[in-house]
């Protein structure tokens, strides 16, 4: 099948009498010819194969998550008060915004995807063996980078969902002995989660972690020419003997092809089926239910396995042993034997691994669907960001001089103050909204005194309709006092 | 056909005719497929960057202002201005996901030029040079643009340049006895008056 090619080996004078003066010019300038050559010559032993196209394909998204974030930060600013709106703004406002936004949202699903699928192929194939140690470790850093993408990325749109997500990412270190609480005070910029963990979240995501993969994208693609291509796994991985094809132009093709697969798969994903923003972060919400993106499900899971004496287990020995295994991979798997059904230890630790991640995550997923009060807040949940997508795009109001923007002022009365405090105590701005607004899941309350008399209010609280029982209203025992105080604070409002 | 006239096909061993031709008839087909797959990828390349080039050109179309009258005051209040009376239209401003309300300088003066109400005018104090704020002189009776140097009469017609038109007047309107005006901007640097945005 490996049919040597003829840019392979035509002869150099013939080769550049094809060229016009202008490349050969260029070329005598810049070495661009011999550069070319060098490039796409590759050796393939055992020939060009679509089952090679997953690292180049990596590195395909990879440039277009550079591209796409470019271009967000020509809007997006990282501070608490702009981050979730200027979001929106992009989402909602500015031609192709929301199709840019679902293209780097879907582009780290698909990195993290094919990932995956780069480091199982890599496994299985047996092509870390053969003196290609480094090219193996400097992977799995690169994969350790793009999860570190995935995650600081979370963060950055400031809304319910991403904030309660990296409330809870940034307490896993507490579980390490120790520096726990350090290294969750260094990730968060204090013991908050606030401006300072915003700001380092997003140099994380925008400078340093984009600086270390190019950098290790670069020794990785260095040392893995340096290797040579494994080829098959009937290939021995030191001294290949099948005939080779030079990676252009077949292997060039298919890479190509399954990159112009890629951006069709993102672009029908982002055009016909967008990434939706959530509610802006509020972090006073108590009945809010974080839930990690796909992708961190089965770490979310592990966390609450083997509680107590065999705490020691989840938190410190399979997490080492694991990142041994992982990191240290060819330095432990010495053999030169690349054929999977060969290899049955390996491949066997590795799929347990690699069966135990996945159990996890559907056991999760399975856990919050079967779960009836955590399924209905989901939902909940699933349904005030499709709400708040639907709604019109609101700007961010300054009360610059207060020339229109003036309210009333005065003290409220002490009655309405308690009726606040009392609103506040009890969460009910998390169903019906900050002020009484209302919300997707629970009515306005503005104005309700119009509706309800003081007794009548009250007989409400003790004797719920059947509508405020099924939407989810907590019963609550106030004393006629408090119900007065409610009555005068939602009627104090606008 | 000359089958080795190639020089490439020179060192192959054992040219058979009928293969060589075979092999040529796959080449052609292989580059043809490979221009194929640089033009599907060119084509690919042009579509995505529209919605890229639609995503910057964005704010250039959209306006940065409501479109609202600000409030000037009681009109008899200028009945004997005897020089521009500087005030404030308030406005609301859109700047991005940001609506602000901004305070514009606008001179309320006495003049004939258009449009104007019973002799009076309200100019934008921005200059139609450069955009700078133009301040009145009182000590030499004109406005003088600190930046360039342009100076313009009372009613804001040029007197020097390098600006090359006179300061630009806003629409005005009296209604209930109040002086309204709408505030626009204007394009720098021509000789006339060209709204850009309000």
């Amino acid at each position: 099948m490996a049919t040597q090619l003829p840019s392979g080996d035509k002869p150099e004078a013939t080769r550049k009498k094809q060229h016009s003066r202008l490349f050969l010019w260029i070329d005598r300038r810049t070495g661009l010819d011999k550069l070319l050559h060098d490039a796409l010559d590759e050796p393939i032993p055992g020939g060009a194969n679509y089952a090679y196209i997953f690292g180049s394909g990596l590195l395909f998204v990879f440039l277009s998550q550079v591209i796409t974030g470019i271009f967000l930060a020509l809007y997006y600013v990282p501070s608490v008060s702009d981050a979730h709106v200027s979001t929106a703004y992009i989402a909602k406002m500015v031609a192709a915004g929301s199709f840019l936004l679902s293209l780097h949202v879907y582009g780290a699903y698909a990195m993290v995807i094919i990932v995956l699928i780069h480091l199982s192929q890599t496994f299985t194939y047996g092509s870390y063996k053969g003196r290609r140690e480094l090219l193996w470790v400097v992977g799995t850093i690169l994969f350790i980078l793009v999860m570190g993408m995935a995650f600081t990325g979370y963060l950055l749109p400031w809304d319910q969902q991403s904030y309660f997500a990296t409330a809870v990412g940034t307490s896993v270190p507490n579980e390490l002995p120790v520096v726990g609480g350090f290294i969750e005070k260094l990730m968060r910029g204090g013991t908050q989660i606030g401006q300072l963990t915003l700001s380092r979240f997003y140099a994380m995501h925008v400078f340093y972690i984009p600086a270390l993969i190019f950098l290790f994208v670069a020794i990785h693609i260095y040392l893995f020419r340096k290797a040579g291509a494994a080829g098959p796994v009937s290939e021995s991985p030191v001294k290949p003997k099948q005939k080779t094809e030079s990676f252009y132009p077949r292997q060039l093709v298919m890479d190509l092809i399954f990159a112009l697969c890629l951006v069709t798969a993102l672009g029908f994903f982002a055009y016909f089926d967008p990434a939706s923003l959530g509610p802006l972060a509020n972090p006073a919400d108590t009945n809010y239910l974080p839930r990690p993106d796909w992708y961190f499900r089965p770490l979310f899971e592990w966390l609450k396995l083997f509680h107590g004496r065999y705490e020691i287990l989840r938190i410190v020995i399979i997490p080492t042993v694991i990142a041994i295994l992982f990191v240290g991979l060819p330095f432990i798997d010495r053999r030169l034997e690349r054929r999977p059904w060969k290899r049955p230890v390996a491949v066997g630790i590795f799929s347990i691994i690699f069966i135990s991640l996945i159990s996890l995550g559907a056991y999760s997923y399975n856990q919050d669907a079967t779960n009836k009060d955590v399924a209905t807040q989901l939902a909940k949940q699933h349904k005030m960001e499709a709400q708040f997508m639907k709604q019109p795009f609101k700007p961010l109001m300054e009360g610059a001089a207060g020339a229109t923007m003036a309210k009333p002022s005065g003290t409220p009365s002490p009655q309405v103050a308690e009726g606040k405090k009392i609103f506040q105590s009890h969460s009910c701005y998390a169903c019906h909204g900050e002020g009484a607004k209302g919300t997707p899941i629970a009515p306005k309350l503005i104005g309700i005194g119009k509706k309800f008399s003081n007794e009548q209010l009250d007989d409400l609280f003790k004797h719920p309709l059947p509508a405020m029982n099924k939407g989810g209203m907590p019963h609550f025992k106030f004393t006629p006092d408090q119900v007065k105080a409610l009555r005068s604070y939602l009627d104090s409002l606008q | 056909m000359e089958m080795n006239a190639d020089p490439r096909n020179s060192n192959t061993r054992q040219s058979v005719p009928g293969i060589e031709q075979d092999k040529r008839i796959l080449e052609g087909r292989r580059s043809f497929f490979l221009w194929l797959i640089a033009v599907g990828a060119a084509a690919m390349g042009a579509l995505l960057a529209v919605p890229l080039v639609r995503y910057v050109l964005y704010p250039v179309f959209a306006t940065t202002t409501s479109r609202s009258w600000s409030h000037l005051g009681d009109f008899s209040d200028y009945a004997s201005i005897t020089t521009p009376d500087r005030k404030d239209a308030v406005t609301k401003q859109v700047d991005g996901w940001r609506e602000s309300v901004a305070k514009k300088p606008v001179y309320v003066v006495k003049g004939k030029r258009k449009p104007s109400i019973n002799d009076k005018e309200v100019l934008t104090a921005v200059c139609p040079h450069l955009g700078c704020d133009v301040p009145w002189d009182p000590a030499q009776n004109k406005f003088h643009c600190p930046c360039h140097g342009s100076e313009f009469a009372e009613d804001g017609s040029l007197l020097r340049g390098p600006a090359k038109r006179g300061m630009d007047t806003l629409p005005i309107k009296v209604e209930n006895g109040k002086l309204k005006t709408l505030y626009e901007y204007f394009q720098a640097l021509l000789p006339y008056k060209k709204i850009t945005g309000y």
